[in-house]
C-alpha cells in the first residue's frame, strides 16, 4: 500500500472537517479495516490520510428498549450476532451478522463498515483492470465472467452489494443516522443504498464528508417471525450467491405483513415488493410461497454465467416464507 | 533376509504415535522458511507481468534503484523478449524493509506491447487463434495415441455403450506456506539457503549448478515446510533470484511469493477434457473404450492423465494432446494425472452400469482384477451402508436428497535407492538419526524416530532426528511419488541395526554372552538365553567411554514394496433448492503395506480425502478470456475446503503386508469419482464437469425438469 498519515478521531466534528475538502479517496475513514485494508494493499484505494474512527467516544454500544434498538456504527458484527435481545426479537439481524465472514473478521468488523463496504467483484478488485466503477469505460462482467454478478438492477455496473446486515436492516425497516458538516440527518437504510444507474461509482448516498454514526431499528411486533437465509458455495468465509432477509408478521399461518429483501443479487440490497405483495394477507403454504419466489425474480435479467441465481433466489424466497409457518 | 518382523513383536511400529513436531507446530514454535530472520536481512520482491502476452519494449530500473533503502534491483527479462503469461517475472528488488521493496516495484518502468492471447483451452483451439508458442505449430501438441486390441470389434460385441465428455479444470496447489527462500552467502564460495522445499538436495544441486559452486558449498535447510504437493522440487526463478540478490548485496535476502504469485506461477494440476465412448457386454464386462482428450498445462505441455483407469478394457484406443494457453506452467501435483482420470473413469463406470441395469459396485467387481481392491469393496460398502443407496437415482423424497457413490484408485509408492543415513549412539545414551530427507508433512521425522527406537528398545522421543539439512552430506531424494518413507525407512532401519550390533559388541563381555545372544528390551539390553542377565541402556552406552558409535545404513529392497489399491465411498446430501452439495461421510479404504505410524498414516488419508473433496466441489483456476487475467488468484474466490466442508472421514488403514509403502498421494484419487457418483445417486442428474458447484447443480436440475 502507499504511505498515508494516520489521525485518531476525537469528535464527529473533527472527522467531518477532515473529510470535507478532499472529495473521494484523499481522506478515508477506517474502523475495523477488514475491507479497507485489502483495498489499500491492492492499491484499489490510495488515500493520503486515514482517520481512525475507533477512538470516537460513544459509538460502540447497543441500546435496546421497548421502542427498538440503537446500534452505534462502531459496534462489531460479532456483538450484533451475539446480542441476546437481537437474537430473540430481531432474529434476522442476528442471523445475518452471524453469517458474515469468520469469527476473526466479525470480532473487528463494524456495523458502519459492513454497510459501507465496497464490492467484491473480481474485476473491481484487480488494480490493473480499469472498470466502469473505477472510472473506466466498461463493466467487464457484461462480456466476461459473471457467476457472482447481479441479476437485478445492474445496468450499467453489475456488481452485487456484499453486505449481509443491510438486507436484514431494511427488512426490519431500520433507519440510519448520518453526520456531516451541517449536522445530523436520519434516513431509512433502504434509501441509503443506490443503484449504479444513479451513481455508477458509489453504492450509497453518503457524501465524501459524511459518516454513518448509528442505526435505529424499530421493535418488531410480538407476532413477528424473521429469518436470514444465505446461499454460498463454501460454509465460511464466503459471500452470498444470494440471500434473503424475511420479516413476517403472522397471525397463525396468515401473513399480515411481509418484508422480503434480497442480498447478493443486485448492486444494492433489493426489496422485493412483488414477493411482499404475494405473501401479504395470505395463508402461507407451498403454492403461495412458490408464487412469492417466482414474483421475486420475475424481472431478473441474468448474464452469461448467473442464470442459476434466478432459480436460487426464487427458491430461497420460497424457503424463507415457508419457515414462517414451520 | 531382512524383515520388519511380526506385528505381535512390534513395540512401536504400526502403533498410533503422535507427531514429534506436533506441539511445536500448533504452538507456533516451529520455524518455517517464512519465520527465518537473519542479522542484516533484506527483503526481496518480484515484479510480475499483469498481462498474458506481450513484447517487452522498454524496462528501466533507475527510479527503483534510487529509492532510499533499496539495495539491489535486477531485471528478470530482457527488452525484446516476450512475456507469455500473467505472473511472469520482470524484475526483482532487495530492500531494507518489505514495504520499501513493495514501493520499489512500483517505481520500475516497464513498457509492454500487448499481443493477442489465449487463456482457455477453447480459445486456444479455435480457428484463427493466435499462435503462442514459437516451437509448436498451432496451440496443440501432437497427439499421443495408443491402441490395444480391436476397438471396432469390441463395440460390435457391446450390449450397451456410453458416450460422454468429462472435464476437470486447472487446480492450483495452494501451499499454505508459499514458495520462497532465505539466501545467505557465508563468503564468496559458500551459500546457505533456507528453502520451503520438498527436495533439500534437489535445491542444493540446482543452486550449485546455477552459481557454479561445488555442491558441498551450498547448504540447504528445511526444518519445517508448509506444503508442497509436488510444486516445490526446485528453487525456481524466485530461489535463483533470492540467491542472486544476496550475492549482489552481501546480505541475507528473504524472498517469499505472494499468495497471488503462488496461484499464478508456482504450478498447477492441468485441466482434463475427455470425449469418451465405451461399451460393455450384457454380462457386465468392459469390452471397448475409445477416448480422445486433452488438457492444458499452461504455456508448457505435460497435461497427461490416466485413461482408462483401474478397470481393464481389452479393446481400447486413446488419443491425448496438450493445449498451450497463456498461463502459468503446470507442475507435478499430488498423484499427477490420477484424480482427474479417476473422476472420468468412475463416472463412466456408473453410467455404463446404469445402462446395464447393474449395481455399480457389482459392475466394478467384474472388471477389477485387483484382489486387494475386491476386499476393499466389501469392507467399504459395509462401512458406508451401500445397501442404503437409492436403487433408482434421485428417487429420494424431500428437498435435501442423499446419495452414495464409489470411486477407485491405484498408485506405486515403493521407494527407491539414493538415501544415506547415519545412526549415532553416544556414551551418554543419546541417539541421533541423521539423513537428508525432508518432512513434507507426512511425518517422516516421527517415522524415523519410531524405527530407530524400535530397533534400540527406546522411546521415539529419545531419538534426536536431524533431517531437512544438506549440511551433513547425507543425501536423500525429493519427497515425490509417495516415495519418502519407503525410501528412507529401510536405510534408517539398517543403520540402527548396525549401530545396535556395534553396541552389543561392547555389551557382550560385560554380560558374558555372545553378541548374537543379546537383545534389546525396553531401555535395556539382555541375554536371550538368560534373561536375568541385563544391563540398562545408559549403563551399556557408558561402556563407549570417549567414543560414539556411528553407523550408516544400506538400501534393502526386501523392506519395501510398491503398488497400492484404494477405494472410497461417499455419502452426500444435495440441497435441491440451493444446489449445495454437502459431503456427509467418506469411507477411505487405503492399501498401504506396513504403516510405520498408524496415526500419521490416517492423517495422510484424511488430508488426501480433503484435497480430493476440494477438487470435486470447490477448486478451479478461473481465467478471464477478456483480460487474460486469473480472476481468483486469492483465497476468497479460489475456494479450498474449510471447516464446514470437512465430512466425517473414516480412514481405514488397509495393511495387506509387512513392507513399507508410501501413501502420500493415493488417498486423494478416488474421492472425486465417489463424490460425483454420490451426487448422481442423490439427484439423478449427472454432472460431468468439476467442481460440482451450486450453479452446475441447479442448472442440471432445471434441465432435467425441462
Amino acid at each position: 500500500m502507499d504511505k498515508f498519515s494516520y489521525v485518531n478521531a476525537t469528535s464527529l466534528k473533527q472527522v467531518t472537517s477532515l473529510l470535507s475538502d478532499s472529495g473521494w479517496g484523499e481522506v478515508m475513514m477506517i474502523a475495523g479495516g477488514t475491507d479497507l485494508l485489502s483495498e489499500l494493499k491492492e492499491y484499489i484505494e490510495t488515500p493520503k490520510t486515514l482517520v481512525n474512527l475507533k477512538t470516537l467516544p460513544g459509538m460502540d454500544s447497543i441500546s435496546a428498549n421497548a421502542s427498538g434498538l440503537k446500534i452505534g456504527a462502531l459496534v462489531t458484527v460479532a456483538d450484533i450476532a451475539m446480542h441476546p435481545t437481537i437474537q430473540q426479537h430481531y432474529t434476522v439481524l442476528a442471523q445475518a451478522a452471524a453469517s458474515v465472514a469468520t469469527p476473526q473478521i466479525r470480532n473487528v468488523g463494524t456495523l458502519g463498515g459492513n454497510l459501507c463496504q465496497r464490492p467484491r467483484c473480481w474485476y473491481y478488485r484487480d488494480e490493473t483492470v480499469n472498470c466502469l466503477k473505477k472510472g473506466g469505460d466498461i463493466c467487464y462482467a457484461v462480456n466476461g465472467l459473471s457467476k457472482y454478478h447481479a441479476i437485478l438492477g445492474g445496468d450499467p455496473v453489475y456488481i452485487v452489494h456484499p453486505s449481509d446486515i443491510a438486507p436484514a436492516l431494511i427488512a426490519l425497516n431500520a433507519s440510519l443516522k448520518i453526520a456531516g458538516p451541517e449536522g445530523e440527518k436520519t434516513l431509512k437504510v433502504e434509501e441509503f443504498f443506490t443503484l449504479p444507474a444513479a451513481n455508477p461509482f458509489r453504492e450509497n448516498v453518503l457524501e465524501p464528508n459524511e459518516i454513518v454514526v448509528e442505526v435505529q431499528v424499530p421493535q418488531p411486533k410480538p407476532n413477528t417471525k424473521s429469518f436470514y437465509l444465505k446461499a454460498r458455495e463454501k460454509g465460511a468465509p464466503d459471500f452470498a450467491l444470494a440471500s434473503v432477509a424475511g420479516v413476517f408478521e403472522m397471525t397463525g399461518k396468515t401473513c399480515q405483513t411481509a418484508s422480503v429483501v434480497l442480498g447478493g443479487v443486485a448492486p444494492a440490497p433489493w426489496r422485493s415488493a412483488e414477493a411482499e405483495t404475494a405473501l401479504t394477507g395470505k395463508m402461507i403454504n407451498e403454492s403461495v410461497s412458490r408464487k412469492a419466489g417466482a414474483e421475486a425474480v420475475k424481472d431478473a435479467q441474468p448474464m452469461n454465467d448467473n442464470v442459476y441465481k434466478v432459480t436460487l433466489t426464487q427458491n430461497l424466497v420460497s424457503r424463507t416464507a415457508m419457515m414462517a409457518v414451520s | 533376509m531382512a524383515s520388519w518382523g511380526e506385528a505381535s513383536q512390534s513395540r512401536l511400529i504400526g502403533k498410533r504415535i503422535a507427531r514429534l513436531s506436533g506441539k511445536e507446530k500448533v504452538t507456533g514454535k516451529a520455524k518455517y522458511t517464512f519465520d527465518i530472520n537473519r542479522p542484516g536481512i533484506l527483503y526481496g520482491r518480484i515484479l510480475r507481468s499483469e498481462v498474458a502476452h506481450a513484447n517487452v519494449t522498454d524496462l528501466d530500473l533507475t527510479r527503483a534503484e534510487e529509492l532510499p533503502g533499496v539495495k539491489a534491483v535486477i531485471p528478470l527479462i530482457e527488452v525484446g523478449r516476450k512475456v507469455r503469461f500473467q505472473g511472469q517475472e520482470i524484475a526483482a528488488v532487495a530492500a531494507e524493509t518489505d514495504d520499501i521493496a513493495k514501493d520499489a516495484l512500483r517505481l520500475i518502468y516497464i513498457e509492454l506491447e500487448e499481443l493477442p492471447f489465449v487463456v482457455t483451452e477453447a480459445d486456444a483451439m479455435a480457428e484463427g487463434a493466435p499462435q503462442i508458442r514459437d516451437d509448436w505449430k498451432g496451440n496443440q501438441s501432437n497427439p499421443g495415441t495408443n491402441k490395444n486390441g480391436d476397438v471396432e470389434a469390441g463395440f460390435a460385441e457391446a450390449a450397451v455403450t456410453v458416450e460422454a465428455t468429462y472435464h476437470t479444470p486447472v487446480q492450483t496447489h495452494v501451499c499454505l506456506e508459499t514458495h520462497g527462500h532465505v539466501a545467505e552467502w557465508i563468503d564468496e564460495q559458500n551459500l546457505t539457503v533456507w528453502a520451503s522445499t520438498q527436495a533439500v538436495f534437489g535445491v542444493r544441486n540446482d543452486l550449485a549448478r546455477r552459481f557454479e559452486l561445488p555442491a558441498n558449498q551450498v547448504r540447504v535447510i528445511t526444518e519445517h515446510m508448509g506444503g508442497g504437493f509436488g510444486s516445490k522440487f526446485g528453487p525456481g526463478v524466485e530461489g535463483h533470484t533470492a540467491a542472486q540478490l544476496s550475492r549482489m548485496t552481501g546480505r541475507p535476502v528473504k524472498l517469499m511469493l505472494t499468495r497471488k504469485a503462488e496461484h499464478l506461477v508456482a504450478g498447477n494440476r492441468p485441466s482434463m477434457t475427455q470425449h469418451v465412448k465405451a461399451g460393455a457386454t450384457r454380462d457386465g464386462r468392459l469390452i471397448a473404450y475409445d477416448m480422445r482428450g486433452y488438457g492444458t498445462g499452461g504455456i508448457s505441455s505435460g497435461a497427461g492423465f490416466q485413461a482408462p483407469y483401474v478397470y481393464h478394457v481389452p479393446n481400447r484406443r486413446t488419443e491425448r494432446f496438450n493445449v498451450a494457453v497463456n498461463a502459468g506452467n503446470q507442475r507435478a501435483m499430488r498423484a499427477p494425472g490420477h484424480p482427474q482420470g479417476a473422476f472420468a473413469m468412475d463416472s463412466l463406470m456408473d453410467e455404463l452400469a446404469e445402462k446395464l441395469g447393474m449395481n455399480p459396485l457389482e459392475f466394478r467387481r467384474i472388471n477389477d482384477s485387483n484382489e486387494v481392491r475386491q476386499a476393499q469393496y466389501t469392507l467399504g460398502a459395509q462401512e458406508i451402508g451401500w445397501h442404503r443407496r437409492n436403487s433408482v437415482p434421485g428417487s429420494g423424497t424431500g428437498i435435501k436428497k442423499r446419495g452414495i457413490g464409489v470411486g477407485s484408485g491405484l498408485w506405486g509408492g515403493g521407494g527407491g535407492r539414493g538415501t544415506q543415513a547415519r545412526v549415532t549412539i553416544n556414551a551418554d545414551g543419546t541417539v541421533e538419526a541423521v539423513t537428508g530427507t525432508q518432512d513434507i508433512g507426512t511425518g517422516i521425522r516421527t517415522a524415523i524416530a519410531i524405527i530407530v527406537a524400535e530397533e534400540l528398545g527406546l522411546s521415539p522421543t529419545d531419538i534426536s532426528v536431524k533431517i531437512g539439512d544438506s549440511g551433513p552430506g547425507l543425501p536423500s531424494g525429493g519427497s515425490g511419488g509417495s516415495q519418502t518413507t519407503a525410501s528412507v525407512a529401510p536405510v534408517i532401519k539398517t543403520a540402527a541395526a548396525a549401530a545396535k550390533q556395534k553396541l552389543f559388541e561392547h555389551v557382550g563381555p560385560l554380560l558374558q554372552a555372545p553378541v548374537d545372544d543379546l537383545r534389546v528390551g525396553t531401555g535395556t539390553i539382555y541375554v536371550a538365553s538368560d534373561r536375568t542377565k541385563t544391563v540398562a541402556w545408559r549403563q551399556a552406552t557408558g561402556l563407549l567411554g570417549q567414543e560414539s558409535i556411528s553407523e550408516g545404513g544400506t538400501w534393502d529392497q526386501e523392506l519395501r514394496q510398491g503398488g497400492v489399491a484404494g477405494t472410497q465411498f461417499a455419502e452426500v446430501e444435495v440441497d435441491t433448492q440451493t444446489g449445495h452439495v454437502k459431503v456427509l461421510k467418506i469411507v477411505a479404504v487405503q492399501d498401504c503395506g506396513l504403516a510405520i505410524n498408524r496415526l500419521t498414516t490416517e492423517s495422510q488419508i484424511n488430508g488426501g480425502v480433503i484435497m480430493g473433496l476440494g477438487q470435486a466441489l470447490l477448486e478451479e483456476r478461473i481465467m478471464d478470456p477478456q483480460t487474460g487475467r486469473m480472476l481468483n488468484a486469492n483465497l476468497e474466490d479460489y475456494k479450498v475446503p474449510g471447516t464446514f466442508e470437512i465430512p466425517e472421514i473414516k480412514s481405514i488403514v488397509f495393511d495387506t503386508h509387512r513392507k513399507v509403502t508410501g501413501v502420500g498421494e493415493p488417498p486423494c484419487i478416488p474421492t472425486l469419482g465417489a463424490i460425483a457418483n454420490a451426487v448422481y445417486n442423490a439427484i439423478g442428474v449427472r454432472i460431468r464437469e468439476l467442481p460440482i458447484t451450486p450453479d452446475k447443480v441447479l442448472t442440471a436440475l432445471a434441465e432435467k425438469k425441462a
